[in-house]
């Protein structure tokens, strides 16, 4: 690993910054800096959009070298994080559109789309990303998927219908396709590829580029925090102030971000985007659709990864419960070689997993025979858009002759540690598919699991959503309702 | 998709045109500022506020040493260090600027760090609650429990009205009868912008640039805690980050502390609130809790009404009072309640102080009227909109007098909602709607129909003035300053509109200049929907004061009378000839005649008597209506808002864009507050546990229904309003009520609308789950 400066992308220039923190955000540097007041801060823990900037990542294929564009949450990406990327903000818009301005600004401006104003910025990102994506795939979006794009950006002003609108009418604006040229030259003179050191202000930023030396800096740096998207542990830093002096990234680990078939599994490398990593589970199984739409926000899905959110161990991640439907495998990797864990035997308690000193999560593998199986998830919380699950759930299930086979029932919310409803399963197995079956796997489901009362819902309530859940899958698989049968089934 | 836009005929007009905001270029680019935007002054200092981890104490001890040897930590304030008064309150003068000898809530601010950097501040200052040692004594966090142990923030008020012997003799004398309770929640206010203030030192005193509505009362509060003037204090907003009337009365704090830290040390100092300490440190909306019994015949029309208001103030009175008084003053809603009662109490609670939220207490007290004529409508077996109009105020007479006295000239309700059930084809859909539930027993839907009338001034008559200030320039450019500030409703780009009209201008000649002390003195908040109605008047009487010289100084150039000149389209007209409006300005330089003016504007006719709870305290009403549909899901609790269709009585609008704008925005909020945002506290400690966008859930893109159309209603003000146009800004907010009935609609229909479900606001998943499992136990087999 070279030690250097963090060099990026931005203003048309390249960045090098030397002494500061690693966990300087992007807002800050950009702020406090780099004079950019453009971006806002208005929550600092990546839930409200206002510091929404787009960040090129550059991207190799047999094809050449492209940039790819996402939105991140600047308050949750950190400087060494920037390092042979582009970083791209509300001040670079009108300037990288000729002077003037650019559909997804004058859009907004035209129809009413602000109205304090300070949302704005962060709107005008979302959707400046969302005008690039629609002008290289060569469609407009819909106004559903304008609407999921902008699921991370708050406006407490608007209602969002002339938002919603102006995200429509842009798409037939003309304005310029983002040039990547630029940026890439200028990224690929600075040499910033493979494994990169940031010692700077008292803290170290290791991003290893290689499995091998992941580990070797795992070992080598036992009080390191590991951290893949940083969207967690981000909160940590900017709400709780705490000190994070050592850090390992694992997402500059190219083999860690691959997301492939092979002839017995789906296999998702750890730090692959949330993004990236849904898309693929979606590809196999359609009914996740509406998970992945509701899993955190796009900026979120961004930088996350799926194998952050299983390390994390959080109760109510909503991956977990997929993945143990699907009967998922982590691949982990360590001073001591390789080693398989299946998902089911992974977590020993609230946040604590089977991970021994050195080692990391490579991978999660999932047996493509699990996809034949009837796959069903639900997520319950207050808000359909980037909230936390009061109760997720998802359920696979092999009917064979009106008789279930083989069922996985996984939720998260109801215990210190997502997990199977072995009761409940247990109910149905080789029993008959119909109501009084699932009326009992419904009873057995207080034998599965004692939820507890927080902010977000009582253990009744719970409870009573997690039974309400199983009649709803009973409900959809029996064919006694439309497959898809919610409030929040789209027209 | 575009909204449909009233067909005002304006003709070339400015007034009435869907011009953009003043600010939407700068919003765009990133360019608007902000006050924590603005580049940093030489030597600028940060602070961050030192919060009590108590709900409810006696400070014996604040040991500010160990945070004064932290690094970058340049002072570190208590009560003690403010040279004047430590009072932010208001009204009642009961809320210190930090906490002095006691706490009364978690959150409260008890120290300030001084640093010069805001991180190494934010490190000092999260230690305050090690250094500060606090006797703890038990919090009352229920504002129910607080009422029944009689703690309250003001005296109870009554609202009395009978035409019967007694508003009991006509309840009990009523052929019906129904008594029951409703709970509403609060709802932060979650502006993008946190609180937050720089202030400076300057030669003579000291300029303050604070994100509020209310620079006057910033300045008083400021002059007051530094001991000066207020001739030596000024204070500026150019915009907020929106404001909801969470910055009427709270962003005096944070100025002050700001301002006794540039005073102190002689260098600028800033103070902004992250958005967790935004929530727990300061005021929401007022939660209530109402009590009522109502007596009606068989028709369904109300004989009389006794109910009680009580509401959650928080730990200080702030805008307690004026908040219970709207709210009363609101129970009527569009109903003729020919006997009633209305009794208000402000619960002291050791949370944050409530404070004026869009509505200001007046979705409230609509709220729990609209409540009781559903649960009417449903012990008759009627259709709830059948029960809303056969009791809507008349248009003249005995049944058109609200509960506090004032006649209602300007009913145009009814016509409102016949518009609206067509147009939303009501009837059709609420036999669909029937049909649908008929055939689902896990999705059922709900419609709802609910009216709005909003009165608008200020119930305290003084608040209702304001004033503005017009400069030409010889270049032909306008200038105008008045005393509202922009908060993103559009008041400056509608000022500036009636400003371009009156003097016959391009729009684009007429800039704003931010709200400033020292430009008009002694302004109101800019609050209850007045903003425009009010600055516009002034700024209209402005111009017109400089457009008549003008008029004059062209008549005796070109030999015509002054009142044949016209404005128009940047161009003055003295009969055939017409010459470019710069060149009358400049003729009117030479001849030294004033190119600017001031212009004032107190609202006519208002009278209130607070003792008595009766008068006249409002100009005129707004008006409208909204018709949503619902989906529940009763496995889960989940619900959608399907179709929203909004019809709002804008008057003449001054600019349907911005109107239909604030329209949709108010419903929306309102949605959020009676739907998925819930406040809650920690019983024990009284910690806020719902706070900042994690836990504390606003509407997002994808909760603005499907199917929603918004128009306004093609009307004009019987009041002499500025060109005929009405006030935006809160009423349409109530248009939510349809939502949260619409839920209940679905609910009741879980048990075939036999029984009244139990369904209180926000009407949050959990809530509507445990309504939906009540009307099903309890609902005849």
């Amino acid at each position: 690993m070279r030690t250097g400066p963090i060099r990026f992308w931005h203003d048309d220039r390249v960045v090098e910054v030397h002494d500061l923190p690693s966990t300087t955000t992007v807002l800050s540097w950009l702020r406090d800096h780099a004079r950019r007041p453009g971006t806002k801060e208005g929550c600092n823990v990546g839930d409200c959009g206002a510091c929404t900037v787009v960040l090129g990542e550059p991207r190799t294929t047999e094809t050449g070298t492209q940039l790819n564009l996402v939105t991140v949450n600047s308050c949750l990406t950190y400087l060494p994080m920037l390092h042979g990327r582009a970083l791209i903000t509300v001040e670079d818009l009108a300037r990288m559109n000729g002077g003037s301005l650019h559909p997804a600004q004058a859009s907004m401006a035209e129809g009413q789309g602000s109205q304090c104003g300070y949302c704005t910025p962060g709107i005008v990102m979302s959707l400046w990303n969302l005008w690039q994506e629609q002008k290289s795939v060569g469609r407009p979006h819909t106004r559903q998927q304008l609407a999921d794009g902008l699921a991370g950006n708050l406006c407490r002003c608007t209602g969002y219908r002339s938002i919603l609108d102006a995200a429509e009418r842009m798409q037939g604006m003309e304005g310029a396709v983002f040039e990547p040229g630029p940026a890439l030259d200028a990224l690929a003179a600075t040499d910033s590829s493979g494994g990169f050191a940031y010692l700077a202000s008292g803290t170290a930023f290791w991003a290893p580029s290689t499995i091998e030396e992941l580990v070797e800096t795992v070992v080598a740096h036992p009080f390191a925090r590991v951290v893949a998207g940083m969207s967690d542990v981000g909160l940590h830093v900017n709400e709780s102030l705490a000190d994070l002096p050592e850090l390992i990234w694992t997402a500059r680990v190219d083999e860690l971000r691959v997301i492939d078939r092979t002839q017995t599994h789906l296999v998702i490398g750890a730090a692959a985007p949330l993004e990236d990593a849904w898309a693929a589970l979606v590809a196999h199984a359609p009914a996740l659709e509406q998970m992945w739409l509701r899993f955190a926000s796009p900026s979120i899905r961004h930088t996350a990864t799926m194998g952050g959110n299983v390390v994390n161990g959080s109760p109510i991640g909503d991956s977990a419960p997929v993945l143990l439907a699907l009967d998922a495998e982590l691949v982990v990797v360590g001073p001591e070689g390789t080693r398989r864990v299946p998902l089911d035997q992974f977590y020993l308690g609230y946040q604590a997993n089977d991970l021994r000193p050195g080692e990391v999560v490579a991978r999660i593998e999932i047996p493509l025979s699990a996809f034949s199986r009837d796959l069903r998830a639900y997520k319950v919380s207050r808000r359909f858009d980037s909230d936390i699950s009061a109760v997720s759930a998802a359920c696979a299930l092999a009917v064979v002759d009106d008789r279930v086979v083989d069922v996985r029932l996984a939720f998260g919310g109801l215990a210190p540690v997502v997990h199977r409803a072995e009761q409940a399963e247990a109910a149905l197995v080789g029993r008959q598919w119909n109501d009084s079956a699932m009326r009992a796997a419904q009873e057995a489901l207080v034998a599965d699991f004692s939820p507890i009362t927080d902010h977000r819902a009582t253990a009744e309530y719970r409870m009573q959503v997690a039974r309400g859940l199983l009649e709803r899958l009973y409900r959809q698989t029996s064919g006694l309702v439309a497959a898809e049968s919610d409030v929040w089934t789209r027209p | 998709m575009d909204p449909a836009v009233s067909p005002a005929a304006w003709g070339s007009s400015v007034v009435g045109r869907a011009v953009p905001d003043e600010s939407a270029h700068l919003h765009v680019t990133g360019e608007a500022e902000y006050i924590d935007d603005a580049p940093a002054e030489e030597g600028l200092l940060h602070i961050v506020l030192g919060l009590s981890p108590v709900a409810r104490g006696r400070i014996t001890r604040i040991d500010t040493a160990p945070l004064r040897s932290m690094p970058g930590v340049v002072d570190v304030l208590t009560a003690a260090d403010i040279p004047g008064a430590n009072n932010c309150g208001t009204i009642v003068h009961d809320e210190h600027i930090l906490a002095d000898s006691e706490v009364a809530f978690l959150g409260q601010p008890v120290l300030a760090v001084v640093a010069t950097h805001r991180s190494l501040a934010r490190r000092a200052a999260a230690r305050a609650a090690e250094v500060t040692d606090i006797e703890i004594l038990p919090p009352v966090l229920d504002h129910r429990a607080a009422h029944e142990a009689g703690h309250h923030v003001i005296p109870p008020m009554t609202m009395e009205r009978h035409t019967d012997a007694s508003v009991a003799m006509a309840i009990a004398a009523a052929p019906r009868r129904l008594s029951g309770t409703f709970d509403v929640g609060g709802q932060e206010h979650f502006y993008l912008e946190s609180q937050a203030a720089t202030a400076v030192p300057t030669d003579e005193g000291l300029l303050v640039r604070s994100s509020t509505q209310h620079p006057t009362e910033v300045q008083k509060l400021v002059a007051a805690a530094l001991g000066r003037r207020q001739n030596s204090v000024q204070v500026e907003c150019r915009r907020m980050g929106g404001g909801f009337g969470g910055k009427e009365s709270q962003a005096a704090q944070f100025a002050c502390i700001a301002a006794v830290v540039a005073d102190r040390t002689g260098r600028p100092a800033r103070l902004r609130l992250d958005r967790a300490s935004d929530d727990v440190v300061t005021g929401k909306r007022h939660a209530f809790a109402y009590d009522y019994e109502v007596g009606f015949d068989d028709d369904g029309r109300i004989r009389g009404l006794d109910v009680t208001l009580i509401s959650q103030a928080g730990h200080s009175a702030d805008l307690s009072g004026p908040v219970m008084t709207r709210a009363m003053c609101h129970v009527d809603n569009a109903y003729w309640l020919p006997n009633v009662r209305i009794r208000g109490f402000a619960a002291r609670t050791n949370t944050q102080s409530n404070t004026a939220f869009r509505g200001f207490g007046g979705p409230q007290g609509a709220l729990v009227t609209e409540v009781v004529l559903d649960s009417i409508a449903r012990e008759l077996g009627l259709d709830p909109l059948e029960v809303r109009l056969r009791n809507l105020y008349g248009s003249t007479g005995a049944g058109s007098t609200t509960p506090y006295g004032q006649l209602v000239v300007d009913n145009i309700a009814r016509p409102v909602i016949d518009d609206l059930v067509a147009s939303s084809s009501y009837r059709s859909r609420r036999a669909e709607v029937a049909r649908f539930n008929a055939a689902n027993d896990v999705l059922k839907r709900g419609l709802a129909l609910t009216p709005v009338k909003f009165g608008i001034s200020f119930n305290v008559t003084q608040f209702n003035q304001a004033g503005a200030l017009v400069h030409v320039y010889t270049d032909g450019s306008v200038l105008v300053n008045h005393s509202a500030t922009e908060m993103g409703q559009g008041v400056n780009t509608k000022v500036r509109q009636v400003v371009a009209q009156e003097l016959g201008v391009p729009l684009d000649r007429v800039r704003s200049t931010p709200a400033a002390t020292d430009k008009v003195a002694n302004t109101s908040a800019t609050a209850a929907s007045t903003g425009a109605d009010m600055n516009g008047k002034a700024a209209q009487q402005a111009a017109r004061r400089i457009r008549d010289r003008l008029a004059e100084v062209a008549a005796e150039r070109y030999e015509a009378d002054p009142e044949s000149v016209r404005f128009e389209d940047g161009m003055v007209g003295i009969g055939d000839v017409s010459v470019p409006f710069v060149d009358v300005v400049q003729l009117a330089y030479l001849r030294r005649v004033q190119l600017w003016s001031d212009g004032f504007y107190a609202t006519p006719g208002l009278h209130w008597d607070q003792a008595a709870m009766t008068g006249h305290p409002f100009f005129y009403f707004c008006y409208g209506a909204a018709v949503s549909e619902v989906v529940i899901d009763v496995l889960t609790g989940e619900s959608r808002v399907l179709r929203a269709d909004l019809l709002y009585d804008a008057g003449r609008s001054l600019n349907p864009a911005i109107d239909i704008g604030q329209v949709e925005g108010a419903f929306i909020q309102g949605m959020g507050w009676l739907t998925m945002e819930e406040l809650r506290w920690d019983g024990g400690t009284g910690r806020l546990l719902t706070l900042a966008p994690t836990t504390y859930k606003i509407p997002s893109a994808n909760d603005t229904p499907p199917d929603l159309r918004v128009a306004l209603y093609d009307s004009e003000s019987e009041a002499d309003t500025i060109h005929r146009s009405k006030a935006v800004g809160e009423p349409p907010l109530l248009l939510a009520f349809s939502v949260l009935l619409a839920i209940r609609d679905a609910v009741s229909a879980v048990g075939g609308h036999r029984v009244d479900p139990p369904l209180r606001a926000p009407a949050t998943a959990e809530e509507i789950l445990r309504a939906v499992t009540w009307v099903k136990e309890n609902s005849p087999d």
